[in-house]
């Protein structure tokens, strides 16, 4: 008799099953890579739904111009050797009005570089259905958001008007103008990605490692001073202290924790003994109650 | 988080090859707003360790803001996520939780007991193994717990757990207990489920949840955690005969040509002979292609790429499955409809039919009967509303390859969707394939003159407009046994134009170039199909409007 199936096999053949039925039934997908680890899973999972060939879609980045540097030049590496194009937008008009996170705040911040960068690109390339590396398991109203998520021509989430999604037969119809956002690893949890990470080997960027890294405390949190664009406030200084990133964003917005996890394992057995989950590193949530599902409704991923 | 916490800490490495072999289970919870579902999953979560500290935070504002326990912990808002419901104090739509414990990995489908909400629970429950359903200990079995019941096995859940919550508010009483249990296995006899294990507990004390509770000694059956953390469910699509539902062919260059998709039942091994249902080819595997190097077997659950030893038309929308057990191939499915929209069943229309493999136009030809989802009842009707469930006879354009729901969910199983909104309509589980009887779309009245002239048709038939409505007609020429010929008129070409079909019955295939002709003549399409009968041709004026950006096929055959 055949082993059983593991938890990790089942994630995995449901996620490539979901990424090749969006390649089947759409004319022109696109894999929104955020550079982070669940994005690092999404794209080896991809590569895996259609070996021997490459994935047939582009990767897609929507960059704020305030990304850590090292995620940068790893999005560009695994690109490269992924063999697949790579689109990278830049909300312009945010960067002529010089919209920055620190001078007007996060909350603006994340909707004109984010949010309106991605309705953007999006628009521009006229792409019918965007793969994202979004879980269900990273804030509550995500827990309800279809694994084919309907978005109306505007970009716009109705969490009341979802469609039913039954056994894994995904309604892919729209109308021209519409989209799908497809999210193939909705089912895995925090756990389950670093697991797959490192049971398949995966690359990572270096900044979810811990090292020796200039970081400032603000607010309560540990922010790293990536370049010179970040002003000290009076009372702050730069300290070098060994820290790591349990997410990656934006820099001025993602929290460093202290750390000496340099490995793999270390990292896990590190995320398994603390109890701070992971959109805690993140300001986004902090601004409000439901705020998550307010921007998801304007059309945040 | 802490599962093994020492084993973490001392050998992480050894934590992380012990978590490797852990297993998923998929199960739904069933009852209504004040039974404590949402305490329930909400204490899973929290004694599994997986709530964390800041979500703890927020978890203690949010139960002095809007809690139901007086301030005190109220677990249940671990599960409300939209906002909007939160302020109505009830969850409005599924939503998946996770959690894990050393053994097993858990998803979660959290779906409402309200009645008008029928559409949600069979949505949690399509993909769920085992089905959690909670009573009131001080109210026994209600009418909803009988239409979750009926839903879930409906939906071919085997496994049932009878959650009776809220064993503190009659004091523990054994007596009651077993009272519920005894009414419920006798209410669930006609149901077919493969067990039933009754479990008392309070979700909101933790009795019996997680570890066996003083309060209840004469119990000594399994907690909930203890249930769900063995019930053997591992390998049930395994000793099925082989399907798989061709997904995509991957094609990068001339040498490769594979065959990707979700194994929906058995195994399989290079070597193996493989047919495709529709067409009766035969093949053998080559190899079995993953990143990761072939394998020598791939089991259901495995999302595979098979090459094959021989160059045979496979497409997406084809089945693959071994030649001995093949699935049906056929046109005119029966099937449980479960009716999710406000817009109710209009028979007669065309809708897209998704199953595993394909997605074809069909209609609803009939509808046998609906079902009182709380009686059980058959009761004679013509459409299905929003939530309301009956069996009905579909007609599709063209066959598909299925299999019987209750023999394979994967491949028993499809979606309706309506063509013009593109909304989620039904949900449907086929029985079998329906006798094969007359269909009762309207026939077409036509003209026909004999002719006897040498090399003329021994009947032409003239297609008048004034017979044709509904969006499929059905011109039976079955009874002619000699050559035909077809003469147009105006409205029949306009009929077309307009995106609705006609079906043509014909004796034998040499009255096929009769149709051919026609289309050729006036740019018609059509689609060939074999029956017991004779053939059958469907033909349609092929919409540009979608061909342009999708050249070959956009799925849906029209």
């Amino acid at each position: 008799m055949s082993l059983n199936l593991t938890h990790l096999q089942q994630l995995e053949a449901e996620s490539i099953n979901i990424i090749r039925e969006v390649v089947a039934e759409f004319g022109n997908p696109v894999m929104l890579y955020s550079i982070g680890k669940d994005s690092a899973v999404m794209l080896h999972l991809a590569r895996k739904a259609f070996y021997p060939a490459p994935p047939p879609f582009p990767l897609m980045h929507v960059d704020t111009t305030w990304k850590f540097r090292e995620m940068i030049q790893f999005r560009d590496r695994m690109a490269a050797e992924c063999g697949l194009d790579l689109i990278v937008h830049v909300n312009e008009e945010g960067v002529r009005q010089k919209i920055s996170p620190f001078t007007h705040g996060s909350s603006l911040y994340t909707d004109i570089m984010k949010t309106e960068g991605l309705k953007q690109a999006l628009d521009r390339y006229k792409f019918d259905a965007a793969f994202g590396g979004a879980r269900r398991d990273e804030e509550k109203s995500r827990a309800k958001e279809r694994i084919f998520s309907f978005r109306s021509a505007n970009h716009r989430w109705d969490p009341k008007l979802q469609r039913p999604e039954l056994w894994n037969l995904y309604n892919t119809r729209i109308k021209p103008g519409e989209s799908i956002r497809v999210f193939p690893i909705s089912n895995w949890t925090e756990l389950d990605v670093w697991q797959y990470i490192h049971l398949e080997n995966i690359p990572i960027v270096p900044l979810y490692y811990a090292a020796v890294r200039p970081v400032v405390e603000r607010d309560g949190m540990l922010i790293m001073v990536d370049d010179d664009r970040m002003e000290l406030k009076p009372g702050e200084t730069v300290q070098y202290k060994s820290v790591r990133f349990r997410t990656l964003g934006c820099y001025p917005l993602t929290a460093a924790v202290e750390s000496t996890a340099t490995t793999l394992p270390e990292i896990i057995q590190e995320m398994l003994l603390t109890r701070t989950s992971e959109r805690q590193g993140r300001m986004i949530d902090h601004d409000s109650a439901g705020s998550m599902e307010k921007k998801k409704q304007e059309g945040y991923f | 988080m802490a599962h093994q916490s020492d084993l973490i800490e001392q050998d992480i490495l050894a934590y992380l090859k012990s978590q490797e072999e852990k297993s998923l289970l998929r199960f739904i919870t069933c009852g209504s707003v004040d039974d404590g579902k949402s305490t329930l999953i909400g204490r899973l979560l929290w004694d599994s360790k997986m709530v964390f500290e800041d979500q703890l935070a927020s978890l203690e504002a949010d139960s002095k803001k809007v809690g139901t326990q007086g301030g005190a912990i109220d677990y249940a808002l671990l599960l409300d996520g939209l906002q909007a419901e939160r302020e109505q104090g009830i969850t409005i739509d599924v939503a998946y939780r996770y959690f894990s414990t050393d053994r097993r990995k858990f998803i979660v489908a959290d779906t409402p007991g309200h009645e008008q909400y029928t559409r949600n629970m069979v949505t949690g429950a399509s993909t769920a193994q085992v089905a959690v359903i909670l009573v009131d200990a001080r109210k026994g079995l209600l009418t909803q717990t009988r239409r979750h019941s009926y839903l879930v096995s409906l939906v071919g859940i085997q496994h049932i757990v009878l959650a009776v919550n809220k064993m503190d508010l009659i004091d523990f009483d054994q007596q009651q207990f077993e009272a519920i249990r005894r009414d419920y296995e006798q209410f669930a006899a006609s149901l077919g489920f493969g067990d039933i294990t009754a479990i008392p507990l309070s979700a909101l004390g933790g009795d019996n949840m997680i570890e066996p509770s003083a309060n209840t000694p004469w119990y000594t059956g399994p907690t909930l955690m203890n249930y769900l953390e063995t019930v053997q469910i591992e390998g049930e699509n395994r000793e099925k005969p082989f399907r798989m539902p061709v997904q995509w062919v991957n094609r990068p260059h001339l040498d490769f040509r594979g065959f990707c998709g979700t194994i929906a039942s058995g195994v399989i091994h290079p070597g193996d002979e493989l047919l495709v249902a529709s067409s009766g080819r035969t093949s053998r595997v080559a190899r079995i292609v993953t990143m990761n190097g072939d394998l020598p077997e791939a089991v259901a659950g495995q999302s595979v790429t098979l090459t094959l030893e021989d160059e045979i038309d496979i497409s997406r929308g084809d089945m693959l499955s071994i030649p001995d057990t093949p699935p049906i191939h056929a046109r005119h499915p029966e099937a449980h409809l479960v009716w999710m929209h406000d817009e109710p069943l209009q028979p007669g229309q065309i809708y897209l039919v998704k199953t595993a493999s394909a997605v074809t136009p069909g209609r609803v030809t009939t509808v046998q009967y609906a079902v009182d989802v709380n009686t059980l009842e058959q009761k004679k009707t013509t459409t299905l509303g929003l939530n309301e469930i009956g069996v009905v006879r579909l007609e599709l354009d063209r066959p598909i390859s299925f299999d019987p729901y209750r023999l394979n969910r994967h491949t028993g199983s499809f979606i309706l969707i309506d063509r013009f909104t593109n909304a989620t309509v039904a949900a449907g589980m086929i029985i079998s394939a329906a006798p094969l009887e007359p269909q009762n779309a309207p026939l077409v009245g036509f003209n026909a003159n004999s002719f006897d002239v040498d090399g003329e048709p021994s009947r032409r038939i003239n297609l008048s407009d004034a017979s044709f409505n509904g969006t499929v007609s059905v011109v039976d020429l079955a009874g002619e046994a000699g050559t035909i010929g077809l003469d147009v008129s105006a409205g029949f070409l306009d009929y077309l134009g307009k995106g609705n079909r006609v079906l043509f019955r014909l004796r034998n295939v040499g009255q096929l170039s009769a149709v051919a002709v026609m289309a050729y003549e006036h740019t018609l399409s059509f689609e060939f199909d074999r029956t017991a009968e004779g053939v059958s041709i469907l033909v349609f004026k092929r919409d540009t409007r979608f061909g342009s950006r999708v050249p070959d096929d956009d799925g849906t055959g029209i």
